[in-house]
């Protein structure tokens, strides 16, 4: 019995018909075993009818691979209908990983050869979309002689299917290379079109074929002279702009050829800036074509007006309404801020509005435009806008946002204070998005300007008061608040109204950190440290201090344990020492390892070393911060070289360093960490130092302490 | 407007979208995501240009434009173009992703959206979705022009085309593709001249079929 097969719109209405998916998919199977059947049976008549179905089933998503054969067969038959439809197959379900598609070759040499007009087109069209190497090998000569075929229609398809076997096979380059010159000279928009992406493609991939194809930039010149002024035709234009299609593909040759080349390039001046002026700008096709001529002249050896008239257009992209354009035009602007650097100057106001953008991906790019185009002239005006923008801007944008204002501080800061103000900001408003080593960097800054202590203590103080969440903000008013907290407490600061804070506040506060939940450790080590040193700033007695201080010797963080513990052995036993320990830090200096002056903490150090109480842990702490120093992503160090960040240059330092005096005394205060890596290996001489080389390096020359080695 | 299912916006007929577009140009905007990369366009390509055993100076080995898509705005797909090499398994990974993205763009935001190693360029017409991937150093703003080109060839030979004609006339939709593009590039800039090959075409189709 024979059943009528579905025909294919009826099928898709009963698809579409279903109600659940489970539904759709019961069609789909009973209508593919009937498929199938009819494949097996080998009905010639409803062959294409069958695979029609099944190609629209495959587009849904379901399996398809049985019609591969019939494609074939569709192919091999004379009926034009069957071949239209078996090659629409092979496109859609052959493709070069099986082997089947070669069994088509024979097929579309066939086709091609003896084929009509519309047969020839349709296996070209396959071959371009799926030939692979093989197939394109065989088939070359078959396409070589369609390029010389009068008709046009099959021209123009026989050019880009060359250029397609020219990717596959490139040394295909050297049998499509020769017609191209009198392709040159048709006037069918198609065919010069082809021609013109054929040129493209082989002069991408030979040098000698740009070489070759420098000479015919003159009349690529007059083709498109002769398409922009006299070439209007309602057949090829779009809203006025000749055949944009084709002039775009003729730009993108031109820049091909012009590249690193005075001589073409020069022939083609004037008709660039031809086209620049006198394209219609007021539709999509002319801002096109625009675009193209821009990016052409950025990239060829023009003359400087006609690269300024290019940023000039790019800037006036930038005020489009159009949104694409705007995109179009910041990417690009990009692109040349670092070659025209100064043309692209002049359009940062503009640049700068569209940091307002509601489009997220405009005020990206907009953003990295910006940090670009600061510099010193431009800085407060700048910083002013980008630290509003950090204030509204999406998350995404925040990390990005946050390390460019940083980065373009640190180059071009005025002032200290500015800075310091700046940095403090960018902490405040988008403190979890900055990089690790802004801490470091602004304990750093704050320790260098002495002129700023008591500002900058007051202004953390204030900060931190407000707000104990971000945490890299809290590490840094921690740290502050340690070393500076008598000018805290003298509360005559100039800069700012004048504070009274009270002792217990800031003992309050700093308990306040390292009690939240908030906090991470390397913060409440911060806080910790602040703690101890406060103990020699303030005037009170320390038994607050010192109940904190005995409380964590219990924490079961190991680092605070640890801290805690020696801080307390600090004022039992050493009591005599710790001013001295917990001086003030000095001046650090980026460059490069300084001898310091305290020697003091020499003569402390060896009898600190017989008390050390350290267990083997924090060696292993030590290794692991020694660890974190090659790393370089934690700010803790704070001894020569100092924040460098990169660690390797530090030890680098480390190792040129005599292995004499003086100590670097200032290990000793900044950071708990190496503070308490100093103190324990402070013997006479060397410094910790040597500690640092005896756990990860061997050299020579230097004797291991055993010690040094138990700290 | 009462958008109650989709059946509505597939009657939505294309040419007054298109009417509007001409005179405005500019409808959805697309957001550039900065993705992973390293997606396979890349290594098929260098893949091919390994296999066929040259070094090449710079070179562009897949085709300009990479695929198009078009899809309905519940994510259905209404027609794929593969110009690269890709399993089934790929395809089918690419389209999802893809949709899903471009289906979670805000309608103001601009056409252009950085996806992989690839531009992507997409316009809404109505109820559809026409999505193409280019290559970064291609023109964007010229495939907008070949998408609303191809929009146009579609609504002339249908006639006020909406979405059900390309859903029940699929293998037409691509075989005006074909005519207008061919391996990725555009082959004829005249509106007249790829119409009148479709119909030569339609012709030469023995009447009596109608499948």
């Amino acid at each position: 019995m024979v059943v009528p097969s579905l025909k294919l719109q009826d099928l898709i209405e009963e698809i579409r018909g279903a109600k659940t998916q489970a539904q759709e998919r019961e069609v789909i199977q009973k209508e593919c075993a009937h498929i199938r059947a009819s494949f097996r049976d080998g009905d010639p008549v409803h062959r294409h009818r069958q695979l029609a179905k099944l190609l629209y089933v495959h587009m849904l998503g379901y399996p398809a691979h049985f019609g591969q054969m019939e494609c074939l067969k569709l192919i091999a038959s004379s009926r034009f209908t069957d071949k239209r439809v078996g090659y629409l197959g092979a496109m859609l379900l052959l493709d070069e990983r099986h082997d089947a598609h070669l069994l088509i070759t024979n097929s579309i040499k066939n086709d091609l050869s003896q084929g009509i007009q519309p047969v020839q087109g349709l296996a070209l069209c396959t071959l371009s979309t799926m030939g692979s190497a093989e197939m394109c090998r065989d088939l070359a000569p078959e396409v070589e002689k369609l390029l010389l075929q009068p008709s046009p229609y099959v021209r123009k398809k026989a050019i880009l299917t060359a250029v397609h076997m020219i990717r596959k096979v490139p040394e295909l380059s050297s049998v499509f290379l020769p017609p191209c010159a009198q392709l040159l000279h048709e006037r069918h928009h198609g065919i010069l079109l082809g021609t013109i992406t054929l040129i493209t493609e082989l002069c991408e991939r030979s040098p000698a074929a740009l070489r070759h194809f420098r000479k015919v930039v003159p009349q690529l010149v007059h083709i498109l002279r002769t398409l922009v002024t006299m070439g209007y035709s309602t057949e090829h234009s779009i809203s006025g702009v000749s055949d944009p299609f084709l002039q775009v593909q003729i730009l993108r040759l031109l820049r091909i050829l012009g590249r690193n080349h005075e001589e073409s390039s020069e022939t083609m001046n004037d008709l660039l800036a031809q086209v620049a002026t006198n394209t219609d700008t007021s539709r999509n096709a002319g801002n096109a074509v625009l675009f193209e001529t821009v990016l052409t002249i950025m990239d060829i050896r023009s003359a400087a007006g006609l690269r300024v008239l290019a940023v000039n257009i790019l800037g006036r992209f930038l005020l489009n309404s159009d949104r694409n354009i705007r995109y179009v035009a910041l990417t690009s602007l990009l692109r040349l801020v670092q070659s025209d650097h100064s043309a692209v100057q002049r359009h940062r106001p503009t640049v700068v509005e569209c940091l307002r953008e509601t489009d997220a991906s405009l005020s990206r790019r907009a953003l990295e435009l910006s940090l670009a185009l600061v510099n010193s002239s431009n800085v407060r005006a700048m910083m002013q806008e980008l630290q509003a923008f950090l204030e509204s801007c999406p998350p995404d944008l925040r990390a990005d946002c946050a390390s460019g204002i940083l980065l373009a501080a640190e180059r071009f800061a005025p002032t200290k204070r500015w800075h310091i103000d700046t940095i403090l900001h960018v902490l405040t408003t988008a403190g979890t998005h900055v990089r690790d080593d802004a801490v470091a960097n602004l304990t750093q800054l704050i320790g260098g300007a002495q002129e700023l202590h008591a500002y900058s203590v007051r202004r953390l103080y204030n900060a931190l008061a407000e707000d104990i969440s971000q945490q890299p903000l809290v590490q840094v008013a921690a740290w502050c608040i340690g070393e500076y907290g008598d000018l805290l407490l003298a509360g005559n600061c100039e800069e700012i109204e004048p504070l009274q804070v009270d002792e217990e506040e800031v003992l309050a506060l700093l308990e306040k950190v390292l009690q939240s939940h908030m906090s991470l450790p390397a913060t409440r080590g911060y806080a910790l440290t602040a703690l101890m040193k406060l103990s020699t700033r303030l005037c009170g007695d320390n038994n607050r201090i010192r109940q904190v201080v005995s409380i964590y010797g219990s924490c079961l963080d190991v680092e605070l344990q640890q801290r805690a513990v020696e801080y307390d052995t600090l004022f039992r036993k050493y009591d005599h020492m710790r001013a001295a320990i917990l001086e003030k830090m000095p001046l650090v200096e980026r460059d490069g390892p300084q001898a310091d002056e305290e020697a003091k903490e020499s003569k402390e150090a060896a009898q600190l070393s017989e008390a050390a109480p350290v267990p083997t842990e924090p060696q292993a702490s030590q290794l692991l911060d020694l660890l974190d120093l090659l790393d370089g992503a934690s700010g803790d160090v704070q001894h020569p070289p100092p924040l460098d960040p990169s660690p390797g240059g530090a030890l680098i330092h480390l190792l040129d360093l005599p292995c004499v005096p003086p100590p670097p005394a200032s290990c000793s205060v900044t950071q708990a960490g190496v503070q308490w890596r100093d103190l324990g290996s402070l013997q006479p001489l060397p410094p910790g130092f040597k500690l640092f080389l005896c756990l990860s390096l061997p050299s020579p020359g230097l004797s291991s302490h055993p010690r040094s080695q138990s700290v | 407007m009462a958008w109650i299912s989709h059946e509505w916006f597939s009657i939505i007929p294309l040419d007054i979208v298109l009417i509007i577009l001409s005179e405005g140009h500019s409808t959805t905007a697309s957001l550039p995501q900065h993705g992973d990369r390293g997606f396979p366009f890349a290594a098929a390509a260098a893949a091919a240009a390994a296999a066929a055993g040259q070094a090449l100076p710079r070179p562009r080995p897949a085709a300009a434009m990479q695929f198009m898509l078009l899809f309905s705005r519940q994510g259905k797909l209404r027609l794929q173009k593969w110009y690269v090499p890709l399993s089934d398994k790929e395809k089918k990974k690419i389209t999802r992703e893809l949709v899903q993205t471009v289906l979670a763009r805000k309608p103001k935001m601009c056409s252009f959206l950085e996806w992989r190693d690839l531009k992507i360029v997409y316009k809404r017409y109505a109820s559809l979705y026409f999505c193409c991937a280019i290559e970064d150093q291609d023109n964007e703003l010229i495939t907008l022009e070949i998408i609303h080109r191809y929009v146009e060839l579609l609504d002339k030979y249908f006639g006020s085309v909406c979405e059900l004609d390309i859903i029940f006339n699929f293998e037409k939709a691509y075989f005006i593709l074909d005519e207008f593009l061919l391996g990725g590039e555009v082959q004829e800039t005249s509106k007249k001249n790829v119409l009148k090959a479709i119909e030569q075409a339609d012709l030469l189709q023995e009447s009596f079929f109608s499948s």
